[in-house]
């Protein structure tokens, strides 16, 4: 089938739509400060062993919850580790909590969309009632008692949210699916002779990624929330590996004696969370059509 | 289609929903690592405390007699015992739903009291510094991590200040007035996240019924800018919201878990937290049935108000 009629050039369409979409999200300030921003982060924490002035699990008794100065700029923590080496350092397993998730749950819910979008009948009816269950336990409910049930640690809060991630996946590439089956050019190729797996993967696949790069940006920063968030329950990165919700975790008990320790991680969080926010906003306004 | 056809297709399609998540969460046990039996005694590693649980879970038979089992016990609505405490299950979640019910109701007070009027103004006043401003405290609604904001909360309102206590929970029953000052914060720290998703979703709502026909005909009738905005184009533009605003509440009945954490309120999250932390898995599984069982019915009442509040879904068939 190299002898390709232009009914069958549609992801060449859809290279040129998508850098007609990258052109328009540069045009939007916001998106692209919010894209500094996170390249920023992601610079932070590549460069962390070169930018932190201390060992991040470095124990210091001399100089137990310090508060900001010259030496060290945020302060120091309950056994007098440097705040700001903490920072730089947990930004690794923020990002690292934020891409793996979802990248699980994009490695698994492509497949399984495809092949539910695409043969339906019992195939779909079967992924679709157990998406339609998971769907109905909230997302940061199913991360804690998959946590709990799989042991405390990052690698088993990266895979309970992959997991809890995986539903909106499944349902959003199956919809993309189902609508984009009944296109022209996807039924020109069926005419043409292609088999069921080429209009699959050539035909069908390219064209369900713009609606997953939205919910990818939206779920990375859901994803770095929930690691911070069972990290705080003390499910995640565990002692003495930093991570920002495992700091608010132990700052929590030292409140009136030292706010820096609570203040600067949970900024990291939000600061990260909504560039990506922000990001998948501009996202969806260039590349779904309903918010053109 | 009548209001009892429709709820009754909708019911319909949420027993195998519910089937498949009564097999999820039964499923949990099998991750434990080693012998479930052990697990589930937590510290007790007396060999006879662990064959009664064994027996009493029926963990010798296979899997799928246990779930079996499991789940008879279940639709009569009996959960077990707490492992660390020796309540049954069933009367834990009896006493701690209110508290969460409360704290979600609340929450949803905020929610609506700033997230719809800044919607409205928002949606008015598009491309204007107030709709950018707006937009910013929607977006940071929805990006602050909550419980950090209620630490942040407590810091300045507790500690700092002195005007609220920093945590504990006081039921409305034995004094009013510290019931109100004791959820307040954890209200408005889960408030604003509703109240971001619900200005935007108003914003959006508004700007469509505002560019519509009938908001053009009544401008034309030169109807008071004041009554198109309210009567003409927020009365439709409410009805997504409401459904939304229904759907949010099932979430914040669950999503309670971190903020009740932070402010020791002892709701459902809590339970679950401490169910995690005890090893009572027990308790674990209950409150993750419970709160998916609520959440879908919550889901489903969002359905029936949309189908109700939408004219022309009731006219089809």
């Amino acid at each position: 089938m190299s002898a390709t009629p232009v009914v069958l050039g549609a992801p060449a369409v859809a290279v040129g739509r998508r850098y007609k979409a990258a052109r328009q999200l540069a045009r939007r300030p916001a998106a692209m400060i919010a894209l500094a921003v996170i390249l920023g982060f992601v610079l932070v924490a590549l460069a962390a062993p070169q930018l932190a002035p201390f060992d991040p699990t470095a124990i210091d008794y001399r100089a137990v919850r310090k508060a900001p100065s010259a030496v060290h700029p945020l302060g120091t923590d309950e056994v007098g580790r440097d705040v700001l080496s903490r920072l730089l350092w947990g930004a690794r397993a923020s990002l690292l909590a934020g891409v793996i998730p979802v990248t699980i749950a994009v490695a698994l819910s492509v497949p399984l969309g495809l092949l539910s979008g695409y043969l339906g009948g019992w195939v779909d009816g079967l992924i679709m009632r157990i998406n339609d269950a998971m769907l109905s336990i909230p997302f940061l409910i199913v991360a804690i008692a998959l946590a709990a049930f799989l042991g405390p640690g990052l690698g088993n809060a990266m895979i309970a949210i992959g997991i809890a991630a995986l539903p909106t996946f499944v349902r959003l590439v199956r919809g993309t699916v189902l609508a984009i089956k009944t296109e022209e050019y996807v039924e020109a190729a069926q005419a043409l002779g292609c088999s069921r797996r080429r209009v699959a993967l050539r035909h069908i696949l390219p064209n369900t990624l713009p609606p997953l790069f939205i919910q990818v940006s939206l779920t990375v920063a859901a994803a770095i929330i929930a690691e911070a968030s069972l990290s705080f329950l003390g499910l995640g990165q565990q002692p003495p590996a930093p991570s920002w919700g495992s700091m608010l975790n132990a700052a929590q008990r030292y409140l009136s004696q030292a706010p820096w320790m609570a203040l600067y991680p949970g900024l990291m969080i939000f600061g990260i969370v909504m560039a990506l926010n922000v990001l998948g906003d501009g996202l969806r306004d260039v590349l779904d059509p309903r918010h053109q | 289609m009548a209001l009892w056809l429709y709820v009754a297709r909708r019911l319909a399609v949420l027993v195998p929903t519910l089937f498949f998540v009564s097999v999820l969460i039964f499923s949990l046990q099998q991750l434990l690592p080693g012998d479930a039996a052990v697990a589930l005694a937590g510290e007790e590693n007396d060999p006879t405390a662990v064959a009664a649980i064994r027996a009493r879970y029926h963990l010798d038979r296979p899997v799928p007699v246990q779930y079996g089992l499991w789940l008879g016990r279940v639709l009569v609505g009996d959960f077990g015992e707490s492992l660390r405490s020796r309540i049954p299950v069933r009367e834990l979640l009896v006493s701690k739903l209110p508290v969460t019910v409360e704290l979600a109701l609340c929450s949803m007070l905020i929610a609506l009291v700033i997230g719809i009027p800044a919607g409205i103004v928002s949606a008015t006043r598009k491309g204007t510094a107030v709709d950018v401003v707006a937009n910013f405290f929607a977006l940071s609604g929805l990006s602050v991590p909550h419980f950090w904001l209620g630490i942040m909360l407590i810091l300045l309102f507790a500690v700092r200040l002195g005007w609220l206590p920093a945590s504990g929970y006081v039921p409305p029953w034995e004094d009013l007035r510290r019931n109100l000052t004791t959820i307040l914060l954890p209200s408005f720290v889960l408030g604003t996240g509703v109240a971001g998703v619900m200005m935007r979703h108003t914003r959006s709502a508004m700007l469509q019924t505002l560019g519509a026909d009938y908001v053009r005909t009544a401008r034309a009738k030169s109807v008071p800018e004041r009554l198109v905005v309210l009567k003409h184009a927020l009365r439709n533009a409410l009805i997504p919201v409401i459904t939304l605003g229904a759907i949010e509440f099932g979430r914040l009945l669950s999503g309670a878990v971190l903020t009740e954490q932070v402010f020791a309120i002892p709701g459902f999250g809590k339970l679950l937290v401490d169910g995690v932390f005890n090893r009572d898995y027990a308790v674990v599984q209950a409150v993750v049935l419970v709160s998916a069982g609520l959440y879908v019915l919550l889901n489903l009442g969002a359905d029936v108000l949309y189908f109700l509040a939408n004219p022309r879904l009731r006219g089809s068939t």
